[in-house]
Formats: structure tokens, C-alpha cells, sequence
């Protein structure tokens, strides 16, 4: 069974129809990427997911007792709340010393739990929440626009990471970006969304599609073949576009 | 007994456990930028208190209901056109203004209007410390059952949603306690005074505090270091009580940003 699965999931507030008729579906250990321009839907998606918006149609279906690690597009923190690492990584629930700097070395953060959350730069503060998100031992990992204020480098640093979390940890990772490049590199499958489902499959493949150009233009696919690394296993596909694109990116 | 047969000791008990009550839930109010929702509740007591007095209940009851209406009725309406600090500025004056003429509206009851804008603290009597400890004790116990997660909602909604905690359900949680803390001060400082005993002493705190466990325990102190303070040089100086528990309250916060400073120069 998937680990999540959303059917004909249709999300309207505001008197607006934000998502209609989106179907996902999660599988344990997959990196799934959701991109689209602004306002088509991501964040509203990933919000289903966690449980925060309730749907108008369709459904969200999670496995029993999944496990979910949450890291949020950006956290204000009010500079009248001291909090320090450690604190925070207890927050809802209290955790071990033990657990909470495996946590953080997971997340390339070893260093940081005795600082304030309000004194650290935005990496850091991305890599300390990328470390609560692991504290639970998530099956299933979602970060929306994990890297948001941080440059080129540091962002790809910071998928890369992802990356290797997902090896260590075996988790599934759900994330939402516009960065496309740096992201599409990372992940095994991409949704294209824009309100809808545009089209979906391997990262070069859906860079490629038409649907996928139209919205974004033709400029990713250079770069894409840079930052590809090697994928010798196969993926599913629904949209109906030739194999030759694949050979064509890398 | 003979201890609380004095006023000054009666009066110092009141004020010491409306600061250990309004302190710790004055820091979620700064964290979480309440400051003008803790007045507009606390302005809208007024209106309460005329109620209460033309219906024959209990002004602690007067107060505790308008001041959950109040404050449910500005979560209803929050992000529906207005900003926050508009819809709060209307709500929080013109319960006020409607407190005031509903008060001069009473007939036969001579009341004593100063008494409930500026609190009357050495009028307590032992009915009121018992309201006053009552209402404290389930405030902290509040707080205390709730922290974690009133922590996490104020973090972030969405990190709450994500580790299954209703933030709507936390924001009421915050709300109820500070009706009770209205309620319960309005006797002590008054509705004109009582947000300044919910923000100075957690302001004031902040400097000194690493963790937000800290920064509500160091409130807590502080504030009843105001309390008693305040109360003594009212005494001393022959000085309205309320006012001067504020005043010492501010400058405590005074010396607490100076020391701020100080520290943090000291450090980097």
C-alpha cells in the first residue's frame, strides 16, 4: 500500500478552487517532487497532506500509523521567544539528548544545539529543521520549499543532503520547489502541477514534456543534465512521451 | 486568621497572584504578538461589570462572559478584511465606550467607576483573594497542561498540524486564560491597567531567559516583585496602588533592557 494517497482531491477556500481532482500516491523510499509556478497549488498540497486544510472533494488516505516529518516553508520565530536548538527539537514532544544529536549530525547540524534558533543563518536554520523532522523516524519525509533564502549552492547542498537522508534513513520525501533544476536533479519522480496534475514522471522526461515547457520554457534542460546524477532503475510513467528525451538529458 | 484580617496583607496576596497568573500567559501574548487582543479583552470587562451589576451576578461572571465574548468574537472575524490591529482598535474602544454609558445607565446602584478602570486592591477581601487564587491556580494549571503544545502552535500552525496538535484549539485554550486573568485583575489594576501586567514583567524577562520555561518563570518573578513593590511605595508615598505596581513593573523593565544591553555588549 502507499504510503499516501490522495484521490480526486479537490481544495477550494476562500471562494476559490485551488486544486481539483489531484491523484498522488506516495510509495515507501520514492523522492517526489511537486513543482509549478506561483499559486498553482503546491503549498496547498502539501498542507492536505499534513492534515492542515481539509478537502472540498476527494480524499487524503495515509497508511495506518504513518510517521511524518514536516519541515515548514519558513518559520518566524518572534526574537521575544528565546528558544534554543535543543529546546526546539523537544517541541511538541520531549526527546533524548542521545536522540536529539543523532538528529541533528543526521542533518548536518551537530554543532548547533546549545544556539539560539533566532542567532542562526538561514542554512542553519533549514538544517535544524530538517533535524526536528527526523526526530520521529519518519516513513515519510515533506518539506515544502525547504530552501527558500538560501543561494544556489547552498540549496543544492542542502538536496543533496536530502538525499542522503533518504539513503540513511530509508524514508519516502515529498517536496514542493520552484527551484527546478537544483530539485528535478534530486528527485526520482516530478509532478508538474498547476491547479491540476499537468503531467508526471522521471525529472527529464516531464522537463521535456510539453505541458512541463509551457509553463516553464525550455531553459531547464541544460542544466538539468548537470546536475543529474545516475538513475539505473526504472520508473512508472503516465504521461505518454517517448523515451528518447531520457537519453537526450543525460 | 489574623493575617489576612490585614488589608495591606490581603492586598499584597491579591496582587502577588494576579502577577503569577498574568506573567507566564503574558509571555505567549508577546510571542505571539497579542498584545492589542489582551487590551481590547480587558477594555470589553467594563461592559461586564455593568452587566453583571444589572443582572445581579457576581462581577467576576460579568466579567469572565464578556471578556470570552469579546475575544471569541475577534478570533471569529480575524482575516475577514480588516487587519488585526484595526479590528481590535474598534473592538477593544467602542466595548469601552459602551462599558462606560452602560455603567452610567445604572440607577439605584451607586458604583464606583475609578475603582474598576484602576483596580482597588486594598478593597479586597477575603471572598475576592479566594476568586483571585482560584482563577491563578487554574490559569498555571491551564498553561501547565498545554505548554507543549501552546509552544508549537505559536512556533508555527502547519508544524503544529504536522504533529497533530489543532492550533484553533490551542488559540481558544490562550483565550479562555486570558478572560480568567481579566477577571481575576480586574479588581487588582483595573481594565485599563491589566495588559501592562500581562506584557511588562514577560518583556521585562526576556533578557535574562535562554529557554521560554525560563522567560515565564523570571516573568512570574518579576511581576510579583512589581506586585509587592508597587504596593509598598503606594503605601509609602500615598500613591494610587495600581498605577504604582505598573510603574515599578516599567521601570524593573527599564533596568532589564539597559542590563540587556549591557549583557550583550559583554558577550559580542
Amino acid at each position: 500500500m502507499s504510503l499516501i494517497s490522495l484521490e480526486h482531491l479537490t481544495v477550494a477556500y476562500g471562494g476559490k478552487t485551488v486544486l481539483s481532482d489531484v491523484n498522488l500516491a506516495i510509495e515507501s523510499g520514492e523522492i517526489v517532487t511537486v513543482v509549478g509556478p506561483n499559486g498553482s497549488g503546491k503549498s496547498t498540497l502539501l498542507r492536505s497532506v499534513i492534515g492542515a486544510l481539509k478537502p472540498s472533494r476527494g480524499a487524503v488516505k495515509r497508511a495506518p500509523g504513518l510517521r511524518v516529518g514536516y519541515v515548514p516553508q519558513k518559520l518566524h520565530i518572534d526574537p521575544t521567544l528565546p528558544l534554543t536548538v535543543r529546546r526546539f527539537l523537544s517541541l511538541p514532544a520531549r526527546v533524548s539528548d542521545a536522540r536529539a544529536s543523532e538528529a541533528l549530525e543526521q542533518a548536518g547540524a551537530g554543532d548547533l544545539a546549545a544556539r539560539q534558533m533566532s542567532a542562526l543563518s538561514g542554512g542553519q536554520f533549514q538544517r535544524v529543521l530538517l533535524a526536528r523532522a527526523l526526530l520521529t523516524d519518519p516513513q515519510l519525509l515533506i518539506l515544502d520549499e525547504a530552501t527558500q533564502g538560501l543561494d544556489q549552492p547552498g540549496s543544492a547542498a542542502f538536496y543533496q543532503r536530502i538525499e542522503k537522508v533518504r539513503q540513511e534513513v530509508g524514508c519516502a520525501v515529498l517536496m514542493v520547489s520552484h527551484e527546478l533544476h537544483v530539485v528535478m536533479a534530486a528527485s526520482d519522480r516530478v509532478v508538474c502541477l498547476n491547479g491540476h496534475v499537468c503531467c508526471e514522471g522521471a525529472p527529464e522526461h516531464v522537463a521535456s514534456a510539453p505541458e512541463y515547457r509551457a509553463l516553464f520554457g525550455t531553459g531547464t534542460q541544460g542544466a538539468l543534465a548537470l546536475y543529474r546524477h545516475e538513475h539505473n532503475h526504472s520508473h512508472d510513467q503516465d504521461c505518454n512521451h517517448g523515451h528518447h528525451h531520457h537519453e537526450a538529458a543525460e | 486568621m489574623t493575617l489576612l484580617d490585614d488589608f495591606l496583607i490581603r492586598a499584597a496576596l491579591a496582587g502577588i497572584g494576579v502577577a503569577l497568573a498574568a506573567a507566564p500567559l503574558g509571555c505567549f501574548v508577546v510571542w505571539r504578538r497579542m498584545a492589542y487582543f489582551g487590551d481590547a479583552t480587558a477594555h470589553a470587562s467594563i461592559l461586564g461589570v455593568a452587566l453583571a451589576l444589572s443582572f445581579d451576578v457576581s462581577v467576576f461572571a460579568g466579567v469572565l462572559a464578556t471578556a470570552l465574548a469579546m475575544a471569541t468574537t475577534v478570533s471569529a472575524l480575524a482575516g475577514r478584511g480588516y487587519a488585526m490591529d484595526t479590528l481590535l482598535g474598534v473592538l477593544a474602544h467602542s466595548s469601552l465606550a459602551f462599558g462606560l454609558v452602560a455603567v452610567s445607565f445604572l440607577q439605584g446602584v451607586r458604583i464606583d467607576l475609578m475603582a474598576y478602570l484602576f483596580g482597588d486592591i486594598l478593597a479586597v477581601g477575603r471572598g475576592d483573594l479566594a476568586v483571585i487564587w482560584g482563577g491563578a491556580a487554574l490559569v498555571l494549571a491551564l498553561l501547565w497542561w498545554r505548554w507543549s503544545a501552546l509552544l508549537t502552535a505559536t512556533l508555527n500552525p502547519d508544524l503544529a498540524h504536522a504533529a497533530g496538535i489543532d492550533p484553533r484549539r490551542e488559540q481558544m485554550v490562550l483565550t479562555l486564560a486570558l478572560a480568567l486573568v481579566v477577571a481575576v485583575a480586574i479588581k487588582v489594576v483595573g481594565v485599563l491597567l491589566i495588559a501592562a501586567m500581562l506584557l511588562i514583567p514577560a518583556a521585562a524577562a526576556r533578557p535574562f531567559a535562554a529557554t521560554p520555561e525560563r522567560m515565564a518563570v523570571i516573568a512570574a518573578l518579576l511581576g510579583m516583585l512589581a506586585a509587592s513593590g508597587g504596593l509598598q511605595l503606594a503605601f509609602v508615598f500615598d500613591t494610587p496602588a495600581g498605577p504604582s505596581i505598573v510603574c515599578l513593573a516599567a521601570a524593573l523593565f527599564a533596568a532589564s533592557s539597559l542590563a540587556g544591553l549591557v549583557l550583550q555588549r559583554h558577550r559580542g
